[in-house]
């Protein structure tokens, strides 16, 4: 899996690991994700590159015991969902031992314990 | 536009059988249902399948053939996967042709074998519903998305674990004497509240088990049945459909489920019925939390006022609208694919009086079924009228 190249996915990943993270932007304010050629909202072709806030709102949160293969070494860890305003990131959450929804939190790449993937993450901003 | 009417059906028991193959199932539940609804092997113009995980479970695509052959029909053979909701979505595609005047007489069902991979396995088999890209990679699973949406629940609406705990005793109560269920056995409130966390808010007994099982359905045209005077009381009156965007992040709302509740809009409509007039339901709840966000959606209760219900005893089998007497997912068992077909059963089983758990609604003439994948991206909701 880690030959695997997954353009548009990659680079958002680098770009994110840069600090330099983005979302994509139609011209009737949706955000989304990469790949992407049509906004999932309104279908809207015009697309651009947005840079993410340097940190967004904690919505949910989860700590997950029971993990899937790709994560068995790493559990148990904390899922969680962030607002960053255009759109929602899903990520780990790390450095917080009592997470709360409204908290800030920033956005970047990490490693992982079981596989050598890189790992979304978000820290207390 | 003809009616569509349930002829026969053909349940396995759902529970841990590891080494039977999907095949297998589905050659016992579809042999039943074509034995008992009176309708010749031949007749059979069309299977429609549902199942999700065949791939991963033992290798086996391509299962529309493979099971036409298992149930003994020569006939087209497609199977649906739509994760969790693959055989709802295949009841509803099934429900369309024979209205279109497409068939007469369709054998729908669905099957999941999953414990012969083991709970690590089964976890993994079961993410590929999410996002792969921004869910999975996460690190987000099944149980873990049910968890973000309890814990955004009980951000916005309030609510705890004891609530949450009091469906899933509420169910394991309904399944006592349900001869299909995979677990037929009481459970406290303290049970649930003890149990290993899984993904927190959630623990061990918030969740419906890991399940071996197949179900299947004839179903038939109001003419058909007339013609060859088979006993078939149930009509599946109303039908709908509703899809989200697939990632939770996503959604407009964590705490709610918008596909649910278009599904049950066109469904109501479909039927002529409003929420009101259903006197029982067969949801997906596959985690505690789930049932909560289905009673909501389906227009049961106001938003935020869902997770109080099983505590309140409302969705008890004495309350106003029981829900899930079957047990539902989380103690009747949830094999993947065979969920949506099974709901249909037993809900068709409880509106004719041959549940055991019939007598809690004597004489309901209006029930509906919910049906949902991955975490509410498509959902399938069904009414059953009682019409002969
Ligand atoms: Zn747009």
């Amino acid at each position: 899996m880690s030959e695997q190249r997954d353009e548009g996915y990659d680079e958002w990943i680098e770009a994110i690991e840069r600090g330099e993270g983005y979302a994509l932007e139609c011209a009737n304010g949706h955000g989304s994700l990469p790949p992407r050629r049509l906004c999932p909202e309104c279908g809207d072709s015009e697309l651009e590159k947005q840079p993410l806030p340097d940190s967004g709102t904690l919505d949910t949160f989860s700590t997950i015991h029971v993990a899937t293969p790709a994560f068995t070494e790493d559990a148990p860890y904390v899922v969680a969902i962030a607002d960053f305003g255009l759109l929602r990131l899903t990520g780990q959450l790390r450095g917080v031992e009592e997470p709360e929804v409204g908290m800030r939190v920033g956005v970047g790449i990490e490693g992982r314990k079981t596989t050598e993937e890189p790992l979304l993450v978000f820290r207390p901003a | 536009m003809t009616g569509v009417r349930i002829a026969g059906t053909g349940h396995t028991h759902f529970g841990q059988f590891p080494e039977r193959t999907g095949r297998d199932l589905f050659a016992e539940a579809s042999a039943t249902a074509i034995e008992r609804s009176g309708v010749d092997h031949s007749k059979i113009e069309a299977l429609f399948y549902g199942n999700f995980m065949g791939e991963l479970a033992e290798d086996q695509g391509h299962q529309g053939p493979l099971m036409a052959e298992m149930a003994g029909i020569r006939a087209p053979a497609t199977r649906f996967e739509s994760a969790c909701a693959s055989s709802g979505v295949a009841v509803r595609e099934a429900v369309k042709d024979i209205r279109n005047g497409e068939a007469d007489v369709i054998l729908v069902g669905g099957t999941e074998r999953m414990t012969n991979l083991g709970t690590a396995g089964a976890t993994k088999a079961l993410s590929i519903a999410a996002d792969e890209l921004f869910e999975i990679r996460a690190g987000m699973n099944f149980p873990g998305a049910y968890a973000l949406m309890a814990q955004a629940y009980f951000s916005e609406y309030g609510g705890d674990r004891v609530d949450l705990a009091h469906i899933a005793v509420k169910n394991h109560e309904n399944a006592l004497e349900n001869e299909y269920a995979q677990y037929q056995r009481a459970i406290t409130i303290e049970d649930v509240l003890e149990a290993p966390p899984v993904a927190e808010p959630l623990g061990l007994y918030d969740a419906c088990p890991i399940t071996d099982g197949a179900s299947a359905i004839v179903l038939v045209s109001d003419n058909f049945a007339e013609r060859t005077g088979i006993d078939a009381p149930v009509s599946i009156t109303g039908t709908g459909q509703g899809s989200d965007r697939m990632a939770l992040a996503d959604r407009e709302f964590l705490a709610r489920t918008p596909a649910a509740t278009a599904a049950a809009e066109e469904a109501y409509g479909d039927a002529g019925i409003s929420p009101e007039d259903v006197e029982v339901a067969e949801v997906h709840d596959c985690f505690t939390i789930a049932e909560v966000l289905a009673i909501e959606s389906l227009g049961f209760f106001e938003p935020g006022e869902g997770i109080g219900a099983a505590r309140a005893g409302e969705t008890t089998r004495d309350g106003e609208i029981p829900i899930n007497l079957s047990g539902g997912l989380k103690a009747k068992g949830h094999p993947v694919g065979a969920t949506g077909t099974s709901q249909i059963i037993e809900l068709a089983r409880i509106l004719s009086g041959q549940h055991v758990n019939s007598d809690a609604v004597s004489g309901a003439k209006i029930g509906l079924t919910h049906n949902a994948g991955g975490t509410v991206a498509s959902t399938t909701v069904h009414v059953l009228e009682v019409v002969a």
